[in-house]
């Protein structure tokens, strides 16, 4: 039996973590089409390659199904509730930078810090008999984050994509994303608040604390950990 | 020793005959409650503590996380004035953090709606539940956010200011560092200087619900706040001395009676603290055992605005409260401005936890 990797089944983010076990001698591939979800594993043994949508990777580490995973930071924290308790950091691995953050529209000249968005907020609901929206899809993080920061008159939009035009189409006053450049919010009009930065993401390789090991499958992980 | 659910309800069941005793009719508010009466009175804080679930049909509901806001609209809409109400059954917690904690329990209840004398109904309803749980080794707490919030109220500065802190009474480190920004004793930040210099611009266009009349509104309020003095260090010293209170009740009473000669505004507060002793003595409560503190409930108890109390197991700190309650005029209030008439109605009740009662040996 094997040990199982799960690794982003597309994309960037796949190119770069299949790159990055290349330079430590392993190499990782999808096998037959480039449509298919099945992976190859050369350079050691017994380990197999699961390919997933990096967001349900971390559910399938807490679950035990696959042994090492990786994904971001952001999805890690935000999908499971005691992360610490189910998974285990491996290692950071360099690419796939990006910053949880809160943003607001620039015209917002008066709104710097979170103390003044919820000053914002309460005049808001006074003024429009409702609460500021916030569009994210990071509900658990963001809501945690305002809590700790006594921000409370607001209230989470879902959105799973295209975050940055909610503000303009009126669905949401603001949003809270991930963000690597900035651009994207600066074209949107968007500004990110001074203390707005909920949480520094990249692409982890992370160790299930749950899955089962047998003594064989056991040598599979301490050698592949060995090799990184 | 966990107890079984047969044990639990009848000792639920035990609990509320006793309430239905001394007066109380029994009501049995659906376990599915419309999610958006919660989510405007608690904010999205409330999707951290309750089960949300939908249908095509009605859309949000949450699964009951307690009972108050059932009865309080069922009260609105078609009760006796005054009333009161027991009831009994699950209610239920979403549990992000520590998987000790039931995410489902059986709650028994007591709430009395009433209008002539807070301080009797108060007492009334700690001393029933006090009684409910005579034999068991618990301490109870008190306290009274209505304190507090008058001394915001009498505050000498603008409106701006009260109205930030009356807003985060129940929030406890947002509230501290307000206070010391609106006292002068945190540093002014570079943007917001800027701001008020009239030094911060933006080329992009506004986008948003939120318009420009309601951004320059809030920068000439910030501007006009600014010329406004600091709040004087003896109020911000006050205000500490008031929250460091933690004693027998009447130790507490006589320093809040202390407080008072500089706190004028406190004094018909107070003057509720006083009466309501006076009417646990009344009902035979020992108030020399049990402790006033300032603070108390104001990180956990959102709505509570006056006395507010909790029964914890003396020696076992690992179990939740027994029971807790308090006086929630706000959100009667808050309610009634949802239902258009503005109505209120004074409202005090308490909740026990059976369950929590058996594990410390209490007899079903």
């Amino acid at each position: 039996m094997t040990i199982k990797l799960g690794v982003p089944s597309k994309g960037r983010l796949m190119d770069k973590t299949f790159e990055w076990f290349g330079a430590r001698g392993i190499s990782l591939a999808r096998s037959g089409s480039e449509r298919e979800y099945a992976g190859v594993v050369e350079g050691i043994d017994g380990v197999s390659l699961v390919l997933l949508s990096a967001g349900e990777i971390p559910r399938e580490l807490a679950a035990g199904r696959i042994h090492l995973g990786v994904t971001g930071t952001d999805l890690v924290h935000e999908k499971l509730a005691l992360w610490d308790q189910s998974v285990l950091q491996v290692a950071e691995l360099g690419f796939g930078h990006a910053d949880l953050i809160i943003a607001v529209p620039q015209g917002w000249t008066d709104v710097d810090t979170l103390h003044d968005l919820d000053a914002a907020a309460a005049a808001f609901r006074v003024h429009h008999g409702r609460r500021m929206r916030i569009a994210t899809k990071y509900h658990r993080l963001v809501r945690e984050f305002l809590r700790a920061a006594g921000v409370a008159e607001y209230a989470l939009v879902d959105s799973q994509g295209a975050t940055e035009g909610t503000v303009a189409n009126e669905t949401a006053e603001a949003i809270a994303d991930i963000t690597s450049t900035g651009e994207t919010l600066r074209a949107n009009h968007l500004k990110i608040l001074s203390d707005g930065l909920i949480l520094r993401s990249q692409a982890t390789l992370w160790k299930s604390r749950v899955a089962v090991l047998d003594p064989q499958k056991r040598k599979s992980l301490t050698d592949l950990l060995a090799r990184l | 020793m966990t107890p079984t659910r047969a044990q639990t309800n009848a000792l639920a069941a035990t609990l509320r005959a006793g309430f239905e005793a001394a007066g109380a009719v029994a009501v049995e508010p659906p376990i599915l409650q419309p999610a958006d009466t919660l989510l405007d009175l608690y904010g999205e804080d409330i999707r951290a503590r309750a089960y949300v679930t939908s249908d095509a049909l009605r859309g949000e509901q949450m699964l009951r996380p307690d009972y108050t806001v059932p009865v309080v609209q069922m009260h609105m809409a078609h009760g006796a004035d005054p009333a009161r109400y027991t009831y009994a059954g699950e209610v239920f917690r979403r549990q992000e953090r520590d998987p000790n904690r039931a995410n489902e329990y059986v709650q028994v209840g007591y709430e009395i709606f009433e209008r002539e004398d807070p301080a009797a109904s108060d007492a009334e309803v700690f001393a029933l539940i006090a009684k409910a749980l005579a034999g068991l080794p618990v301490r109870a707490t008190t306290g009274d956010i209505g304190v507090l919030m008058a001394v915001v109220g009498g505050l000498e500065t603008s409106d701006l200011r009260k109205n930030a802190l009356m807003r985060h009474i129940w929030r406890p480190r947002r509230f501290r560092a307000l206070l010391d920004q609106f006292a002068g004793r945190a540093p002014v930040t570079a943007a917001r200087r800027a701001l008020l210099a009239g030094e911060v611009r933006s080329v992009a266009p506004l986008v948003g619900a939120r318009r420009q009349h309601e951004i320059e509104a809030r920068i000439e309020a910030l501007k006009a706040d600014a010329q406004v003095a600091p709040i004087a260090p003896r109020d911000v010293d006050l205000i500490e001395a008031l929250l460091d209170i933690s004693a027998p009740m009447p130790h507490a009473l006589a320093r809040l009676h202390d407080l008072s000669v500089d706190l004028p505004a406190i004094v018909p507060a107070v003057a509720r603290v006083a009466a309501r002793q006076a009417a646990l003595e009344a009902r035979g409560v020992d108030v020399n055992a049990l402790v006033f503190e300032a603070s108390y409930g104001r990180s956990s108890m959102e709505y509570y605005d006056g006395f507010v109390f909790g029964f914890r197991a003396s020696e076992r700190a690992d179990l939740p409260p027994l029971a807790t309650g308090g006086r929630y005029d706000a959100l009667t209030r808050r309610l009634g401005a949802k239902l258009g008439d503005g109505r209120e109605i004074p409202a005090v009740g308490g909740v026990m936890r059976p369950g929590v009662m058996l594990q410390l040996g209490a007899v079903p």
